[in-house]
Formats: C-alpha cells, structure tokens, sequence
C-alpha cells in the first residue's frame, strides 16, 4: 500500500471511531474524549504558529481567554448566539495577534525574548481583566445553564453528547486546514523560514508577512477553542483562562506528540489527557487530595520528552507505521 | 548597459570603512570574479547586492533599474539569486522540498514548482537524492543544492559566495563546469573565490579588491601579473 | 497626598528593589555565562522561601541567618542541576532549553503544592514591626537588614567575578565559549559553578524576601517573571544592571500602587517590559542581544 493510500486508512479508521464513539462510551468518558479532542485542537493551532513557522508562543492562552470573553460577553449582554459571537472573536484574537507579531517582528524579537514577549502580553491581560467590572473582573464571568431536552446547536446549549459532537467537527477541521497548509506554498515557505529565516529572505519569502500570517491563523483557530471553552464550562475566571498554566497545557500536546507533525498534536493529547485522568482516577480512589499531582505529572512528562524524545513520539510511531516524514 | 552596474559604492561598519568608492559592471552573460584578500570587502559587495546591507554612498543598477536599498526578497524578485559562504540548507526538509521552496519564486501553485524543482535537481546530478533530507548530504552536494535552490528561482544574474571553498580538486572540477554550462546557457554569474584554480577556470573578467577599494580590474591572465595585485597579496617585497 | 508618604513609599521600595535586584542578579549572572535563560528562577526562589520559614519555624533561626545554610544548600543544588541536567542542552536550540526549564518549574512548583498545601506562610521576627524615623520618613528594620544583606551578597559576588581567578576564568567562558575550551578551561564545571552562585544569590533573596512578604506555592512564576522584567530593563548579562533593574522595579511597583491599585502593580511591570523589550532589548546597562 502506499503511504498515502495508509495514511487514508488511519484516518478513516479514526475518524469511524470517533464519529461512532457517543454509541459506545457513557457521559463522563465523553467528556474525557472532548477534553482531548479540545488539546487536540488548541495544540494543533499552536502547531501552525511553533510547529511550521518556529515562532515559540508560550501565551497562547491570551487567545483563548479574549475568544471566550467576547464570545460569552455578546451572549450574557446582547443574546448574540456563539455562531454570530465567534466571528468577533476571531477578528479581536488576530488583530491581538497581528499587534504582538507586528511589533515583535518588527523589532526584530525571536526566540526567547519572543516567548517571554508572549508571556507578559498574556499575563497584561490576564490582570487587566480582572479590573473590567462589567466583565465580571475576578469574580468571574457566568453563562446560565439551562437544562434542555434537547441539544440547541444555535446556542450551544446541551448535553455532552452535543459538545462531544462540536469539538469532533472543530478539532477534524483544523486537521484537515494544516494538512492542507502544509501542502501549500503556505506549509513550504514557513517550513523555510523555520529551517534558516535568512536563507528563505535570499529566496524571495518575505518573511514577516508569512510569519503574521502564521500568528493570525493561529490566533483566530486558537480564539474558537476560547469560544467553546465558553458556552461549555459556562463560566470564566481571569486568573484561570489567561493563566500562564493554560499556555503550557496547550503546548503539551505539540511538544509530546511530535511539533511539526499532523498527528503529533493528537496523539500528544490523547496519551497526556488520559493519563492525567486515569492518575486523578487513581489518586482519588486511594482516598488522597493532593492537588497539583497532575501538573507534577505533566512536568514530568514535559522533562522525559523534552531530554530523551525531543521531537516528540509521533516520528518514530510513524516510521515504524511506515508513514515517512512530514506527517 | 550592463546587467549590473555598481557605482561609487562605500560601506562603513561603526567607524571601519569595509568598502570604499568601488565601482564595476558586470556584462549581461559574463562571468566576473571578485578577488582580494581576507577583509577586502567581497561579501560586503555581495550583501549590498543581495539587499542585506544598504550603501552608505553609491549606487547598484541591475537591468537599469536601482536595487540598493532594496531588502533581499525583493531582490530575488528582480532576478538576483545568491548563496552564502556557509551553505544554509534547510536541514529538517528534504532535498526536493528545498529546491521547491525556490521554485514558488516563479510557480504559482506547489506541482508546478515541483516539475520545476526536479528539472534542475536533474541538472546539477542531484535526482538520485531528492527524496533525503538536506542534513543527510556531504558538503559537495550541499554546496550542489544550494546552487539548485537559487537557481529554481529563476535568477537572471547569480550572485556565488566562495562555493568552492573545502572542495577537494576534483569536485571544484565539478562545480566548474556545471557553471560554464549554465552561463553558456545565458545566466550571469558574479563570484567571490580565493580558489584560484576556479577563478582562472571561469573568469571573464576579474576584479580585485584590497582594503575596500578596487585595485586591478580585467582579465585573468593580466591580472594575477599586476604587481599592485600581487603586492597585496604576497606582501611588498615580492619580486616576479 | 504628602511628600513624606510618597518619600515612604519610595523608599519601601528601593529597599525591596534591592532584594528583587539580587533574586534578578542571580538570573543575569546564569544567562550571561550560560546563556541559558532560568523559567525556573522564581520557584527556587520560593523553595528558598519555604526552607527560610521551616528553619524558622522548627529553630528560630533567623532568615538573615538562615541564608547562609540555605545559600550554601542552594549553590550545591544549582551545581547539580546544571552539571546533571542542564549542560547537555547547551547546544541544543533555544526553545528546547526553555522547554527544559519550564517542564523544572511546573514539577517543582507543584511539587511544592502538594508538600505545603496552598496555605501562605511567612515568618516572625521580633523587628518586624520595627522601624526606625528620620524626621517624617520611616526606614522599616526588615527592609534595611534585608536590603543590606541583598548589597553585601552582591559585592561579594562583583567582588569574586573581578579578583578572583576562577572568577576571571569565568568571565571567559561568559565572552568566548570556544576561547575558554581552547585555552583548556573546564567549561562544563565553570557553567556548574556558576549556575551554583546565581542558585546561592536566589537562596539569599528568598531567604530576605520572608520578612517582606508571606509565600505560597504559586509565587513561583510571578517571581520569575520579575526576574525577567528587572534583567531586561536593566540589561541581560549586566550585574549592576540587574541591582539598578530592581531598584526601578521596585520603586516603580511601589509608586502604581500607591497611585493606581496594589494589584495593578505587576500589570505596569509588564508593560515596562514589553516596551523595553520593543525598544530597547538590551536594557539599560546590558549588551546587544
């Protein structure tokens, strides 16, 4: 077979499971599925900014958190349902985007200095929310929850089988735009500016317009993983959803699986979110609070990836699955 | 008109002047060295041509229309190609998509760039390898890809930074010829060498460069006999 | 508002601004030899916070004390950190280094939570409350004791980078990684060392900062950021820069939150930080990035 026509197979195999999962599987082992399908999603966003154009964003979660603001924010004041909310969404999260990569770009900012750039515009605002009183400030922000009998798409209010279903279609979109930009001149010129920035110059890409471009993206799929965030936990804190401990959580996924990679963001969700689960699982049933387990776990993971496995597990699974690079 | 003019061109780096009133064109079809010793200001020159250093005076033409000033993707736009004295490959890609990455210059969409990129992998004798990554190659070829790369990009003047430099003999052969075939086929070539072995090979026309300025200026064979030239070179109490 | 409590304030916070400007001089110090870049400044600093108020709490000793076990502690931990963990990363790219440190930092943060509960500690000492007047101005003894102490620990170290041997010895690996592998240095236990003494510098702030502030396990990352705020402002690799950073830092903190609102405080450092970092990255006194 060839690698094409197997990689087809995977996906096919995956994508009958997943559609076919709600049958199968109860209440709270669907939300565990969307939960991964959720850092599926975010961490093949921040695959498009890291993974193809090697800009290293460790506050990613300024997106998330401005997303899920304006979304909820038209929803609790205006009744502006999440389809027509999301859209402001994403133009409020590229325009932050683009203002950070603009001036970072402009200036010459990479590699570390850009990551802590990121950090301290996400940190800004993390704060600077909790001072907007008519957002809730640091009480938090709340969506009323209703109980229905049936699931109101238009709303996104409803069951878990409904959001299970959203995510699903969120997080197969965003796999099939990056397989589809990384095909593109798109895929080719960021790969290039990743790989040697001034190489790529003398090969005619301009290089900060590809490289807004990959921030903007980012940024806007990254602002729907916010608007989600919204209408499914119903309610916002600042000190959670811009906090520094969101960014890293996003990042894992990429890093473990394999960044760069298709499948890496996936694969890295599926195996972290489970186990972090199975461990509050077990954790739990010794009779044990402990707060902060998972995060020491996921550190944990972080470090033996970061020292042994550096490009994460998807390569290797790959070549032995016989699916080459670039996948 | 030459394909490309420089005119009066001077460069300071903090108070050290690199280049200094240097002047010199370079015929549509030529093939012309640049020469000097270590710090004349060759990749100066290079760099100004290729849009990463503006002149602080002076002026670069190509194809009557200026260029200095211009930044370096825009250049290659205009048909100026160049490699750098320390091959850049794109490791992580393979060789192919490297070359690719070059053809999307003049392809608007990725398949015909890649027929492109494969035509001329052929032609520098890279086919056998296109599917290997770029770290994976041994310097000759290296040296091969980024020829390729720049050239997918349809260049009308090819700008080669010391491209023979840790080439054993018979691979700076090699090389040798591949550039007289593709300037035979009409592609301008300016190149910085200190192989002389090369620059006898190649040159049209030669010119030399010693503390930032032009000292010689004209064919091979005259040149490497100018005592100006030669001073500079092996010091001032040489004798021929 | 009157000239005195403004003079108060300010001077509150030059006094903790020398304490942040040692905590940011340990980091300064492991970036411009190492070069690598501590995301886990702020959590060893809180474990330096933690073991003065265990100290504290099970023999009275206090943190002015306190800081020398703990800074000798921490040298030999900062040296097994780089020499065990960190060295191999040297050459690998900036963001793996980064990643190495952020993935320390979530461990031990959280680590912390789970040893001491998210409850705030802090320590007693009978001068506490203390503070000395001149004329309207007040001078608090914790702050003047532990401002001293920050100076001290900071001329010791100018004062081991300039006069020593293995100080110039390291110096030289700072300017020229190969030149000091040429000249036959033993970069790798220079890097250790030198990760050691920034570790102690942390250890002494930490150690300091109990008497100003109570801590918590999640102090860790907005000390580190900080860090990062007073080495960019004042120079990346600079050590005067580092003291000079936190003293602007402090007095700066101090003035938005008399000003605007306490908890403002550390949005204006970012602010500041995200200016410099646009406008000038190399801070005040540091070099070209």
């Amino acid at each position: 077979m060839s690698r094409d026509a197997r990689i087809g197979a995977l996906l096919a195999v995956l994508a009958a499971a997943l559609i076919a999962l709600p049958l199968a599987a109860n209440s709270y082992l669907l939300s565990v599925a969307t939960l991964v399908l959720y850092f599926a999603y975010t961490g093949q966003a921040w695959n498009v900014m890291m993974g193809f154009a090697g800009q290293l964003s460790l506050g990613h979660a300024l997106y998330v958190g401005l997303g899920a603001y304006a979304a909820a924010a038209l929803f609790t004041q205006f009744g502006i349902g999440p389809w027509a909310g999301m859209w402001l969404a994403m133009a409020l999260c590229v325009a932050a985007g683009v203002a950070i990569g603009f001036l970072a770009f402009r200036f010459g900012i990479s590699g570390v200095y850009f990551a802590l750039l990121t950090i301290a515009f996400a940190e800004f605002t993390r704060i600077g929310f909790d001072h907007i009183g008519w957002l809730g400030g640091p009480g938090g922000l709340f969506l009323k929850v209703e109980a229905h009998k049936t699931a109101d798409l238009a709303n996104l209010r409803g069951g878990q089988t409904m959001f299970y279903y959203v995510m699903l279609a969120l997080a197969s979109g965003a796999f099939a735009l990056c397989a589809w930009l990384l095909r593109s001149r798109a895929g080719y010129y960021w790969r290039a500016i990743r790989e040697d920035e001034e190489a790529a110059r003398a090969l005619g890409i301009n290089t900060f317009r590809w490289k807004l471009l990959a921030v903007a993206i980012s940024a806007a799929m990254t602002s729907l993983a916010g608007v989600f965030f919204a209408f499914y936990y119903n309610n916002l804190f600042p000190e959670q959803i811009f906090h520094i401990s969101q960014s890293i959580e996003i990042i894992l996924g990429p890093i473990v699986g394999g960044v760069g990679t298709l499948f890496g963001p996936i694969l890295g969700a599926a195996m972290l979110t489970t186990l972090a689960d199975a461990l509050n699982n077990l954790v739990a049933a010794m009779g044990w609070d402990i707060p902060g387990v998972k995060q020491v776990f996921y550190g944990v993971i972080l470090l033996l990836v970061v020292m042994f496995v550096p490009n994460g597990i998807w390569p290797p699974i790959a070549k032995w699955l016989g699916l080459g690079r670039g996948s | 008109m030459a394909l490309l003019e420089v005119r009066a061109l001077s460069k300071s780096f903090r108070g050290l002047r690199a280049v200094s009133g240097a002047s010199f064109d370079v015929p549509e079809g030529g093939l012309v060295a640049l020469i000097g010793p270590n710090g004349a200001g060759k990749t100066t020159i290079f760099n100004m041509a290729a849009g990463v250093y503006s002149p602080d005076e002076g002026q670069i033409a190509f194809g009557g229309r200026r260029i200095d000033g211009l930044r370096p993707h825009q250049i290659c736009a205009a048909g100026i190609g160049r490699t750098f004295q320390i091959v850049k490959p794109f490791a992580g890609l393979s060789v192919l998509d490297n070359v690719i990455v070059g053809a999307l210059q003049r392809e608007p969409g990725v398949p015909g760039a890649r027929a492109r990129a494969l035509g001329i992998l052929d032609r520098l004798g890279l086919a056998a390898k296109q599917d290997l990554p770029a770290s994976s190659l041994t310097l000759p070829d290296r040296k091969r890809l980024e020829v390729a790369r720049a050239l997918a990009t349809g260049p009308r003047l090819l700008l080669l930074d010391e491209v023979m430099a840790g080439l054993r003999p018979t691979e700076c052969d090699q090389m040798v010829a591949v550039f007289r075939e593709l300037n035979r086929g009409g592609l301008t070539i300016l190149l910085i060498e200190h192989v002389m072995r090369a620059v006898m090979a190649l040159a049209q026309q030669v010119v030399v460069l010693h503390h930032g300025e032009i000292i010689a200026r004209g064919a091979p064979a005259e040149v490497v006999r100018d005592p100006a030239v030669l001073e500079c070179y092996l010091g001032e109490d040489t004798e021929v | 508002m009157s000239a005195s409590l403004i003079a108060n304030v300010v001077i509150a916070g030059v006094l903790t601004g020398l304490v942040y400007g040692l905590m940011a001089l340990g980091l300064s110090v492991i970036f411009g030899v190492v070069r690598v870049v501590n995301f886990a400044h702020g959590e060893m600093m809180t474990i330096a916070m933690y073991a003065a108020v265990l100290l504290f709490g099970a023999f009275k000793l206090d943190p002015l004390l306190a800081a020398l076990p703990v800074a000798a502690l921490f040298f030999g931990l900062g040296y097994a950190l780089q020499a065990g963990l960190i060295n191999p990363f040297i050459t690998r790219p900036e963001h793996s280094q980064f990643i190495l440190l952020v993935a320390v930092a979530t461990i031990l943060t959280n680590v912390l939570l789970m040893v001491f509960g998210p409850d705030a500690r802090n320590v007693q000492t009978d001068y506490m409350l203390d503070s000395w007047a001149i004329g309207q101005v007040l001078f608090d003894k914790a702050r003047v004791f532990s401002a001293l102490a920050a100076l001290a620990t900071a001329a010791g170290l100018f004062a081991f980078f300039r006069y020593s041997r293995t100080g110039t010895a390291i110096r030289a690996c700072a300017d020229s990684h190969l030149g000091a592998l040429i000249v036959g240095l033993n970069v790798k236990h220079l890097y250790a060392l030198t990760f050691g003494l920034g570790a102690a510098c942390v250890a002494v702030a930490g150690c300091m900062m109990t008497l100003l502030v109570e801590v918590t396990p999640s102090v860790g990352p907005g000390y580190t950021l900080l860090g990062f705020v007073i080495v960019i402002v004042g120079g990346l690799g600079s050590m005067p820069g580092a003291l000079l950073g936190g003293v602007l830092i402090g007095v700066s903190e101090a003035l938005a939150g008399l000003f605007i609102d306490p908890s403002a405080k550390s949005m204006f450092s970012f602010g500041l930080l995200i200016l410099v970092l646009l406008l000038r990255p190399q801070g005040l006194l540091g070099r070209r990035p």
